[in-house]
């Protein structure tokens, strides 16, 4: 932290004497709260000082820590495109994208597939409005469905990209989820077409201006592609990189692995990273009650989320950090952990690292709310499911046995809950088990047994036999 | 003073019953579950010698109170009535008795009741008929209230609502509801209680008793002075000034006539020796018709209680395709019914027991034969193994009390699995869903050819251990019809 500014210090003591309930002691100190700062927590438009940035070996380009994620744009019903079928609404877009040029953040990371296929779009017309040179554009090759891997279609949706992007060059160009499908679907996707050789050749023509990949999955797939870095020189590379799959990537997922390794692995080739998912799919923003205390405790005006950025961008060689902003308040939130990022000592490290494994022994499902597994054919509506079920995990409303003392209110809460957030047609006791919607899953979920495991537990929950 | 009790044990009455049609949470079952179970026909066709016993004795001590205080459908007459007297003061006249039809109609329902036409039962059962008003029309909108509750809970964060469904259940039951209810309401709004003395058959019932009440609406002839009002307040019509005569089969003991009567010529009081009160018109006559009265109750009484006891891009969500009712050979009574027969001679179809299913499986029946009674469908919902709601709220004992546990081992039907329908057939997808949910373990799931174990697997149906609860037809994928469904049996049996 930088003590020595003091208007930093001055607010600290102001949050601090509120919340020790001294309404008085206000006035005493002077309130100095600028337009648009909250007294109630930390939210307001506050920053110690410039954004971090990091450099790209390759072309030299600073880039700002905090990257945007343009899969969660918000849409005109107050939602996030992922989400909701609702139209994108491009004055908000506009907005969250004016205001996070002017703090600092310009690297835009988009894709052909995000909010269901209008994200580029979008983009587009909100980036054209200021210069080109003052941002960088990261989109992908998003050719999953097989229909799409011959290799017309797949320069078609390059091409297109531009176009939607409204401009004649990208600055960081991936190769979308590699290590989904294993080597079949890279070689399918990639290879035998021979995109990427056409993507190499884009990088050399300048229309591509840094050439990499994205990562989930089978690590065979990761292990080959940097194994050919000196035939394609891969100019940064995007993992997940979260303090809880930093050592226990296996806990949460078996096929996952560790970003220690994955992160190593590109340090020995001095290649940068690109951080996704830097909150586990914001598992680690809605954390369990004791952990939220456990982490105010540290840090009171610190939100819960800020500890995640703040590990996720610790390394020196990740470039920049993904958050997929929705509202203004995530994105002021990042902006201060970011401006500047305040690295963690040694002893913050090994807080993360306890804090991981106690969050590992809350049994939540490593569901991430993707819907890549929706729409299921029988009409269930799965990460709904997953995602009440982690989040009455999360707040304690999911009892072991009738005995416990809060039996009567964790059963209403979960039940009540599930009828509010599933329509009962949806619901987990309608899953037949059909098996369509894991293969899907880039965590790898087993969705049906999850699905059958839940059913279980609202049965005993109904039946009272817990 | 007699009145304004009357009007608050009334009140307390009509809002506990009302409410008992309304509250679909079971809170108010706990409390006041009684009050239904009080009714007059009810009490009658669930052989509740006691309650029957009281509400005769009752009638015999302050005459026909039931219809002014516990009767749901009299209450809702006599408020209908209050507000068409806010226009229109003492509006009434004495109207001599239909005698013909109200005992006409009364003869018509034993006779329906005996024979099992259930249908003109039905209709006529006052509670019943209240009981229709109020499930069918009354309580969809408080449960759409309760809905913006919870959804304004929701917004709170707090579970202190949660919604519920609300829909159509039966169109016919609902016409009929409405119906009643328009009929009534046009009925007491110009004359006051006329349903209850000239259709109703628990009022004329109760009337032949009232006649023989210990306490009653006296007038003292040498206070009277003839102005009539107490006649033109009678909502029941029954006060006949001029002879100061009142006809005390239909008087309701509203209290009325007392309140109003400047000169407090009227008494609620018993006979006494050397006043110069009332005498039948012709004791004789009355003498015998109560003979007469006696001996049919005491017939139907009897054979009732034979009856009884002879019988027991990513993301998105797929549209779901909503489901149809299979066409049932057997419709599908609930458990504690004790099977069709049984049934359909002891509800009265007040439809207590279809606000009370908290899982959506009853609704009321459009058959003629069992019209407007409860049945069984599972598209919303099954018949869960922890509920036994409809059969602690039943008045009639049409549905007797059961436990979860008895219910486990009720058969009420049993499942048949149609092939074409199936998943596994048509989708080739592995499925199973039926036979994971059967509470009772009656489903397998089989290889279709025995020397492949790894083919595909189709259930198969132990009807011996199946209750026909409708898991496996409500949790069925294949829509609109399902792969699985439940036949009804005839008779329930303990497996």
């Amino acid at each position: 932290m930088n003590k020595k500014n003091p208007k930093n210090i001055d607010r600290r003591q102001f949050l601090k004497v509120l919340g020790a309930g001294a309404v008085t002691a206000s006035a005493l100190y002077g309130c100095r709260s600028k337009e648009g700062e909250s007294a109630a927590s930390g939210i307001g438009e506050e920053y110690n000082g410039e954004m971090t940035c990091r450099i790209t070996p390759s072309t030299g380009d600073k880039v700002s820590l905090l990257g945007y994620g343009c899969m969660r744009l918000p849409t005109v019903g107050n939602g996030s495109a992922r989400e909701s079928s609702d139209e994108i609404d491009q004055e908000a877009v506009n907005e969250l994208t004016d205001y996070a040029l002017a703090h600092g953040v310009n690297y835009f990371d988009t894709s052909p597939a995000y909010c269901q296929g209008k994200s580029e779009h979008a983009m587009g017309i909100a980036l054209s409005r200021h210069p080109r040179n003052s941002y960088f554009i990261a989109t992908k090759l998003s050719n999953f469905s097989p229909d799409t891997w011959s290799r017309e279609k797949s320069i078609a949706m390059y091409r297109n990209s531009l176009k939607e992007l409204q401009t004649d060059y990208i600055d960081y160009m991936l190769l979308h989820g590699i290590g989904m499908g294993g080597m079949e679907a890279l070689k399918g996707r990639y290879l035998d077409n021979g995109i990427l050789d056409f993507l190499v050749k884009e990088r050399e023509a300048g229309r591509i201006r840094n050439l990499g990949f994205s990562y989930h999955g089978d690590i065979e797939v990761y292990d080959y592609l940097l194994s050919r870095h000196d035939e394609f020189h891969w100019d940064f590379v995007q993992i997940q990189l979260n303090y809880v799959d930093w050592k226990h990537a296996k806990e949460v997922n078996t096929r996952n692995t560790d970003a220690e390794y994955l992160y190593g692995e590109l340090v020995k080739r001095n290649i940068p990273a690109v951080i996704m998912e830097p909150l586990l799919g914001g598992r680690l923003s809605k954390v369990p009650e004791h952990i939220v205390a456990r982490l105010k405790q540290r840090r009171p005006e610190d939100s819960v989320a800020s500890w995640a950025f703040r590990f996720a961008g610790n390394p020196e060689h990740v470039l920049t950090v993904l958050s997929g902003m929705t509202y203004m308040e995530h994105l002021q939130d990042n902006l201060r952990t970011y401006s500047p990022l305040v690295p963690l000592t040694d002893d913050d490290k090994e807080f993360l690292e306890e804090t991981a494994r106690l969050m590992l022994k809350y049994p939540t499902i490593p569901c991430n709310d993707c819907k890549y597994c929706m729409p299921c054919p029988y009409g269930i509506d799965i990460p709904t499911i997953l995602v009440h079920y982690n989040k009455c995990v999360n707040e304690g409303n999911v009892p072991q046995s009738r005995q416990e003392e809060h039996y009567r209110k964790a059963r209403r809460a979960f039940l009540v809950g599930y009828d509010r957030s599933v329509p009962r047609l949806r619901q987990a006791n309608h899953c037949i088990g059909c098996n369509q919607c894991s293969v899907h899953c880039p965590q790898n979920i087993d969705i049906p047994k999850e699905l059958q495991r839940i059913d279980g537990f609202v049965e005993q929950l109904k039946q009272e036999t817990l | 003073m007699l009145r304004k009790i009357r009007i608050v044990c009334a009140s307390f009455f009509f809002l506990f019953i009302t409410l008992l049609f309304l509250d679909f949470t079971g809170t108010i079952h706990a409390w006041f579950g009684w009050m239904a179970k009080i009714q007059f026909l009810p009490a009658l066709l669930a052989l509740n010698t006691g309650v029957v016993i009281g509400l005769v004795v009752l009638t015999l001590l302050l005459g026909r109170v039931y219809c002014s205080v516990i009767c749901p459908l009299g209450v809702f007459q006599d408020i209908v009535s209050w507000i068409a007297g806010k226009r229109k003061k003492n509006r009434f006249r004495y109207s001599p008795a239909l005698s013909w039809l109200r005992y006409g109609v009364l003869a018509l329902f034993l006779l329906a009741l005996l024979a099992g036409i259930h249908t003109f039962v039905v209709l006529l059962a006052p509670y019943s008929a209240y009981g229709r008003m109020a499930a069918c029309l009354l309580a969809p909108l408080y449960q759409w209230g309760n809905n913006l509750l919870a959804l304004w809970a929701e917004h709170l964060d707090s579970y202190a609502f949660y919604s519920t469904e609300v829909w159509m259940k039966g169109i016919s039951t609902f016409v009929v509801s409405l119906v009643t209810f328009l009929l009534l309401v046009i009925l007491a709004w110009r004359n006051g209680r006329t349903y209850c003395n000239t259709i109703c058959p628990v009022g004329t019932l109760l009337g032949f008793f009232a006649g023989y009440a210990w306490l009653k609406p006296r007038i003292e002839t040498s206070k009277c002075i003839d102005c009539g009002l107490c006649a033109r307040n009678c909502k029941a019509s029954c006060i006949d000034a001029k002879n100061h005569r009142i006809d005390y089969s239909r008087c309701v003991g509203c209290m009325d006539c007392i309140e109003k009567c400047h000169t407090h010529a009227i008494h609620y009081a018993p006979a006494q020796a050397g006043t110069k009160t009332d005498t039948p018109a012709n004791g004789n006559e009355v003498d015998r018709s109560r003979r007469r009265f006696l001996s049919v109750t005491s017939l139907f009484a009897t054979t009732a209680l034979m009856k009884a006891q002879e019988k027991t891009v990513d993301g998105g969500l797929a549209l779901i395709e909503e489901k149809q009712i299979p066409a049932r050979h057997t419709p599908v009574s609930p458990a504690g019914s004790g099977g069709m027969r049984h049934f359909a001679q002891h509800c009265t179809a007040c439809q207590l027991c279809i606000s009370a299913c908290p899982n959506q499986v009853l609704r009321p029946s459009s058959d003629w034969e069992r019209f407007m009674q409860p049945e069984i469908s599972f598209e919303r919902g099954y018949c869960r193994p922890e509920c036994t709601r409809c059969s602690e709220v039943c008045p009639t004992g049409a549905i007797r009390q059961i436990t979860a546990a008895e219910k486990s081992s009720i058969q009420t039907g049993h499942a048949v699995f149609i092939p074409e329908n199936c998943v596994v057939n048509n989708d080739g997808v592995s499925c199973g869903n039926c036979a994971r949910h059967c509470p009772s373990g009656a489903i397998q799931l089989v290889p279709v050819s025995p020397d492949e174990p790894e083919s595909a697997q189709l259930p198969v149906v132990d009807e011996e251990r199946c209750i026909g609860c409708g898991a496996c037809e409500y949790l069925c994928p294949a829509r609109p019809f399902s792969a699985i469904y439940v036949e009804g049996h005839e008779r329930h049996k303990i497996i």
